[in-house]
């Protein structure tokens, strides 16, 4: 049974992060909106595994709750 | 007989006459529940209030089930000959395209993908069934206004030109359509999700070129930020929906001088900037996917609009309310002749409920692709048109409708669970796909047109006979007919001689497959023996 990796997995981690700010400099906001959701769609379809994609949604949107200022 | 009012000598009766079957609503659905159950040897009462077919296109993409079906009515061939068949479709994105998709990629079927043909001249070849059908009584300008369910029959008021009358139906079927007055005098609901957006229907006459393909443009440059669809009709009709938004006024839309310059855009932006056109036929329309909590109601049963309905993109509306008919028709005659249980019935509401919640989700889906409601929703959208035209992947995220497929009915109570290991698409439950035969002279024949619909078919895939005592499997239940067909490569009357009756089926020399006169798989054997088989057709009659 796959699950989530959700322990670190990267190659390299700071090449990584500092690739995805850089993939978005100059871009308007709507411009990087576009680009995740592009880059989304790009990375689901290569983990492929939908129990996979369903707790990385899940854990995605937990997040958001906890961080929900609406939230007291 | 054709069109018009006409007195009954029902109306003159002293007390209410009783028909075994009353059909209420001559669309579609009604018109072929009515022509089915007729050859099944049910004489039907068929009530319409209105003296009129559909107008204009309003449902126009017949699927191949649809067809397949329309052929075991004896209307099939007059329609695809009139009808343009396709199975090709194009996505484009802003000008662009981005998406190509092939509904029937393999050779070896009779019918094709789908047809278009305009709902009124599907209507007219159903008609015309109808009249050379004596056991239909077809009753125009008969509007039922009253409905009340009895212990063994439905009792029926009824308006006509002439003034009221009564009758009393053992079953009735209510094909009313999606404003059903029967489901609103029995005090019934619908419920679902209604879309706030409008659409507006064009049906254009010209002498254009384009292919006969399913063409549709998201945003594209001459009907910006909406979506339009292109479907090729006969007779030099275009069929083009236009989506207008929640706040277009459909009566200022209606108008011809606000249709004509969105129809010239459209042929601007192509080779055709100044083909002449006339504008044939519009209607701007809204929708909803809902459905009954249930379609059967004791002796009272519901099919196509009035039962549920869905967005048009998929053509998934007078296909599945057809498929609803032909479900119907042989249960509603087995039990009416007392071959079954009335338990038969109850699988009629569970099958197509089932059914209808599969088109539903691929319809809301469809509908949310192409009318984003959210932000976020349009930037998934838009990402996803945006990475088609390079990526294989995204492609099949593109859903500019999914179109009709018959469903197949997994979880029926109807079906026998498989004992053996079956690979490919025809599991119990599944609508039997066409395959070329030969017979043993030479001729071509396909194997829907050999499949028994007056009774279960066992079709038996070998040379020589199966080992299995028809008479102990039937003694006491619905009748069976046997269909041999022999392996390709062996003699018989009817062979498989491109072997593609045993690839769709997977299918090995010895194997039975038990089909339901609806033509669908409900029971599969390596090795047949005919206790299985008589436990199967009990089954399948809701007998067990």
């Amino acid at each position: 049974m796959i699950a989530l990796v959700t322990t670190p997995h990267l190659d390299a981690a700071d090449d990584f992060y500092e690739a995805l700010i850089e993939t978005h400099r100059d871009l308007s906001a709507a411009q990087s909106h576009a680009l995740n959701a592009r880059l989304v769609l790009l990375l689901a379809n290569h983990i492929g595994s939908a129990t996979v994609l369903r707790e990385a949604l899940a854990a995605a949107r937990a997040a958001a709750d906890l961080t929900d200022p609406g939230t007291p | 007989m054709g069109l018009g009012y006409r007195r009954s000598a029902d109306q003159d009766a002293a007390a209410p006459v009783r028909h075994p079957a009353v059909v209420v609503g001559a669309g579609p659905v009604g018109l072929s529940l009515a022509i089915d159950l007729a050859q099944r040897g049910v004489p039907v009462v068929l009530l319409d209030d209105s003296d009129t077919l559909a107008t204009g296109s309003r449902a126009i993409c017949f699927a191949k089930r649809t067809l397949e079906i329309f052929d075991r009515l004896g209307c099939g061939q007059p329609m695809v000959d009139k009808g343009v068949s396709w199975q090709v479709g194009k996505v484009f994105f802003r000008d662009a395209e981005v998406y190509r998709f092939d509904l029937q990629p393999e050779a070896g079927h009779e019918r094709p993908a789908f047809i278009n043909l305009q709902q009124c001249d599907v209507e007219r070849f159903l008609v015309d069934r109808v009249d050379a059908l004596p056991a239909i009584d077809l009753r125009w300008k008969n509007k039922v206004v009253g409905v009340e369910p009895q212990a063994d029959h439905v009792a029926l008021r009824i308006e006509t030109p002439e003034g009221e009358y009564r009758l009393r139906a053992g079953h009735l079927v209510a094909c009313d359509g999606s404003r059903s007055a029967l489901r609103a005098l029995l005090g019934l609901e619908t419920s679902g999700r209604v879309f706030r957006d409008r659409f507006l229907i064009a049906d254009v006459q010209m002498a254009a070129d384009f292919p006969a393909e399913r063409w549709f443009w998201f945003d594209p440059p001459f009907h910006p930020g909406q979506s339009v669809l292109l479907h090729r009709q006969p007779d030099k009709v275009w069929r083009i929906d236009f989506q207008l938004g929640w706040d277009a006024d459909p009566e200022v839309e209606k108008r011809p001088e606000n249709i004509v310059p969105r129809v010239r855009a459209l042929l601007a932006h192509s080779a055709l900037k100044d083909v002449p056109f006339e504008l044939v036929w519009a209607s701007v329309y809204t929708f909803a996917c809902q459905r009954m909590a249930r379609f059967r109601h004791g002796r009272v049963l519901f099919a196509g609009d009035a039962a549920h309905g869905v967005s048009p993109f998929g053509a998934r509306g007078a296909n599945s309310g057809i498929q609803d008919a032909e479900n119907l028709a042989w249960k509603l005659a087995a039990v009416v002749q007392g071959r079954a249980g009335d338990a038969l019935l109850d699988s009629y509401a569970d099958e197509r409920e089932y059914a209808a919640d599969e088109n539903i989700r691929h319809s809301t889906r469809a509908t949310d692709f192409i009318t984003p409601k959210s932000e976020v929703s349009r930037l998934f959208r838009d990402a996803t048109l945006a990475l088609a035209r390079d990526h294989a992947f995204a492609r099949a995220l593109v859903n500019s409708g999914r179109l009709s497929t018959a469903t197949t009915l997994q979880r029926s109570a109807l079906n026998t669970r498989d004992s053996d290991a079956w690979a490919g698409r025809m599991v119990p439950g599944a609508a039997a796909a066409d395959a070329p035969l030969r017979r043993a002279d030479g001729t071509p024949a396909w194997l829907l047109r050999e499949l028994h619909v007056d009774a279960c078919t066992a079709l038996w895939f070998g040379s020589g006979t199966p080992d299995i005592d028809l008479d102990a499997a039937t003694r006491g239940c619905a009748p069976l007919r046997l269909l041999a067909i022999a392996p390709r490569g062996s003699a018989g009357a009817l062979c498989d001689a491109d072997g593609l009756l045993a690839q769709r089926y997977d299918l090995q020399p010895g194997n039975l497959v038990l089909l339901r006169p609806d033509q669908h798989v409900c029971a599969r054997w390596r090795r047949p023996t005919t206790g299985a088989l008589r436990a199967a057709l009990q089954r399948a009659h809701a007998l067990a």
